[in-house]
C-alpha cells in the first residue's frame, strides 16, 4: 500500500508489537496498583490470568474453562456450517439465476443488517434451551458474508469464461459446480473467514441469553457472583480463541489463494 | 449443412448519449468448408458479426442462420476460439477439453479416443495434465483451439485467436491453422485485424469499414492463391514474398485507407 505513510522493518513491527501489549497491560495492572479503581471494578491482569490458569483444571458453574469452550466450539461449528450450507448453494444460484437474484435479494438486504442478538427472543421462544436456539443466532451472523462472498464471487467471473461454458453447451448445474464455484473460490474463502468472525461474536452473545453452559453462560454466572475476574478470564478465553480461528482461517485464505487465485490468470 | 448466413443484419447499441450503428447492411455467406476471414479496424463491427453467429449477442434486424437455422443462442455446434484463450484454470488441459464431450453425453472411451485425437493434432501430447497458467500463450490457444474443433463444430468462429501473441508464435501458429485447414477443412469465421494473416488463411477476405460497420468489399483469394501456386509454399515468409500476394495486401491496405478517409 504505498499511500501509506513510514516505512517499518519486520523486527521493528514485532519489537513495536510487543511494547504496545506492554504498555496496555502495564496501565491495565497500574490502574489497580495506583488505586484508581477497584480490583472488582477491574480485576488487573495478574489476577485475570491467575484466574484463567485456576478455570483450566476447576470446574466453576458446573464445568472447567476447557469443556466450557468445547460446548461452545460445537453449537458454533454448527451454526458456520450451517451457514455455509445454505449460503454457498444460494449465492452461487443467485450468481446465476436472475429471477432468483431479483426474489432474494431484497429480502436478504432487509434482513442482514439486523443484528444477530435481536433474535435472542425469538431462538428462545422457537428452541427453548435446546441447541437450535444459539445455533440460530450464530445462523444469522455467520449467513450474510458467506452469501455475499459467494454472490460477489460468482459475479465477479471473467464473462468470456461464461460465454466459453455456453458456448461448450454447459447444463446450468454443471456451470455452477465446475465454473462459478471454483471460479469464485478466492472470494467465497474470504466471506468465510469474515463469517467465522462474525459467528464467534454472535456465538458468545447467544450464550449470554439461552444456554446453560459454554463461555457466554460461564461469563453470565460469574457476573452474578461478582466474580469480575472470571468474568475477564472469559473475555480473554474468547479473544484468544477467535484470533486463533482466524490465523487458521488466513492461512487457509491463502493457501486457497494461491491454488485458486494468482495461479488463475488466464 | 455447416454454412453462415448474415442476412440484411443490423446491429444497433442504443448507449446512454448516443446511438451507435456496430453493423449495418451486412449481408455474407460462408460457404460448406469454406474459410473467411472478416478484416478492418476496431470498430468497424467484426466482432460483433462473430458474437452474432456465436449467439452470445443478436441483430437488431435481419437474421443470422447456420446450418440453415437461426441462431438463438451459444451452442456446441458453433464452437468459438476466443482471443484471450478463455480456458478455465482450474482445470488441466484434458478437463478443459473433456467439458464440451461431457456436455455431450458422449461416452468415456469414445470421449478419451477423440481427446487423444485432438491432443495429436494439435501437438499438446505430455501437456494433459497441465495446468493453463503453466503454459506458454501458444500452448494456451493451442488447447482452445482443440476445445473447439473436438466437438466436430458445424462451424467453427475464431475471434482474434492470435491476437495475444508474440509475433513468432503468431506465425506458427498461422502455419499450423493452414497445415489444419488441409487436413480437415471446415467451415470457419475468422477475425482479424491483420491484413497479412487474413490473406494467408483464408479463401475469402471481407474488408470492413466503420461507424456505421459495413461490408467494403469482398475478395476472393482461394483462385489466386490456387494459381499462384501458394499452397506449394512452406513458409509464411515464402508466401507473403509473392507478387501476388504484396499486390493484394497494398489493394486492401488502399481500401482501408480510403475508408479511414471518408469517415474522417
Amino acid at each position: 500500500m504505498p499511500d501509506r505513510k513510514g516505512f517499518v522493518p519486520p523486527a521493528l513491527a514485532l519489537g513495536l508489537g510487543l511494547a504496545g501489549l506492554a504498555l496496555f497491560f502495564g496501565i491495565w495492572e497500574g490502574c489497580g496498583a495506583l488505586g484508581l479503581v477497584s480490583a472488582t471494578f477491574l480485576p488487573g491482569p495478574g489476577a485475570v490470568f491467575a484466574d484463567l490458569a485456576r478455570l483450566v483444571t476447576q470446574p466453576y458453574a458446573g464445568a472447567t474453562l476447557p469443556a466450557d469452550l468445547a460446548a461452545s466450539l460445537h453449537r458454533y461449528a454448527m451454526g458456520v456450517l450451517l451457514a455455509a450450507l445454505v449460503g454457498l448453494p444460494l449465492g452461487l444460484a443467485m450468481g446465476w439465476f436472475r429471477l432468483l437474484d431479483a426474489v432474494i435479494t431484497p429480502i436478504f438486504d432487509g434482513l442482514r443488517f439486523v443484528p444477530p442478538i435481536a433474535w435472542v427472543p425469538f431462538a428462545a421462544l422457537w428452541f427453548g434451551t435446546g441447541i437450535g436456539g444459539p445455533v440460530l443466532i450464530i445462523f444469522t451472523g455467520a449467513f450474510p458474508p458467506v452469501l455475499i462472498g459467494t454472490y460477489r464471487g460468482a459475479r465477479m467471473i471473467d464473462p468470456a469464461l461464461i460465454e466459453a461454458a455456453r458456448m461448450l453447451g454447459t447444463p446450468h448445474r454443471r456451470v455452477l459446480t465446475e465454473i462459478l464455484l471454483p471460479g469464485a473460490v478466492p472470494s467465497i474463502v474470504a466471506g468465510l473467514r469474515v463469517a467465522a468472525g462474525l459467528g464467534w461474536q454472535s456465538l458468545i452473545g447467544a450464550e449470554l441469553i439461552v444456554v446453560s453452559s459454554g463461555v457466554g453462560y460461564m461469563m453470565v454466572q460469574a457476573e452474578a457472583a461478582g466474580a469480575t475476574e472470571t468474568v475477564m478470564a472469559g473475555i480473554v478465553a474468547v479473544g484468544l480463541v477467535g484470533s486463533a480461528i482466524d490465523v487458521a482461517l488466513r492461512a487457509a485464505e491463502r493457501a486457497v489463494r494461491r491454488r485458486y487465485g494468482a495461479g488463475g490468470g488466464r | 449443412m455447416s454454412t453462415i448466413v448474415f442476412a440484411g443484419v443490423q446491429r444497433v447499441f442504443a448507449l446512454p448519449a448516443r446511438r451507435v450503428v456496430a453493423l449495418e447492411a451486412f449481408d455474407l455467406a460462408v460457404a460448406e468448408k469454406e474459410f473467411v476471414a472478416i478484416v478492418g479496424p476496431s470498430g468497424c463491427g467484426k466482432t460483433t458479426c462473430l458474437r452474432l453467429a456465436a449467439g452470445f449477442d443478436f441483430p437488431t434486424s435481419g437474421e443470422v442462420l447456420v446450418g440453415g437455422r437461426r441462431v438463438m443462442g451459444p451452442g456446441p455446434d458453433r464452437a468459438v476460439v476466443f482471443q484471450h484463450f478463455a480456458l478455465f484454470p482450474w482445470k488441466n488441459v484434458h478437463d478443459n477439453i473433456a467439458l464440451g464431450l461431457r456436455n455431450a453425453g458422449i461416452p468415456a472411451a469414445e470421449r478419451e479416443r477423440r481427446i487423444a485425437a485432438a491432443l495429436r493434432l494439435m501437438n499438446l501430447e505430455g501437456a494433459e495434465r497441465a495446468f493453463p497458467h503453466q503454459l506458454s500463450g501458444g500452448m494456451q490457444q493451442r488447447v482452445a483451439i482443440a476445445r473447439a474443433t473436438v466437438l466436430e463444430p458445424a462451424v467453427l468462429l475464431m475471434d482474434e485467436p492470435f491476437g495475444a501473441l508474440d509475433a513468432q508464435t503468431r506465425v506458427v501458429m498461422q502455419e499450423e491453422l493452414v497445415r489444419l485447414a488441409r487436413v480437415a477443412p471446415r467451415t470457419v469465421l475468422f477475425i482479424t485485424h491483420s491484413v497479412e494473416e487474413a490473406i494467408y488463411l483464408a479463401d475469402r477476405v471481407v474488408v470492413m469499414t466503420p461507424s456505421p460497420g459495413r461490408i467494403d468489399e469482398i475478395i476472393a483469394v482461394k483462385a489466386l492463391r490456387e494459381k499462384e501456386g501458394w499452397d506449394g509454399l512452406a513458409k509464411i515468409e515464402e508466401v507473403m514474398d509473392q507478387p501476388s500476394f504484396i499486390r493484394l495486401r497494398t489493394h486492401i491496405w488502399r481500401r482501408l485507407r480510403e475508408a479511414q478517409a471518408r469517415s474522417e
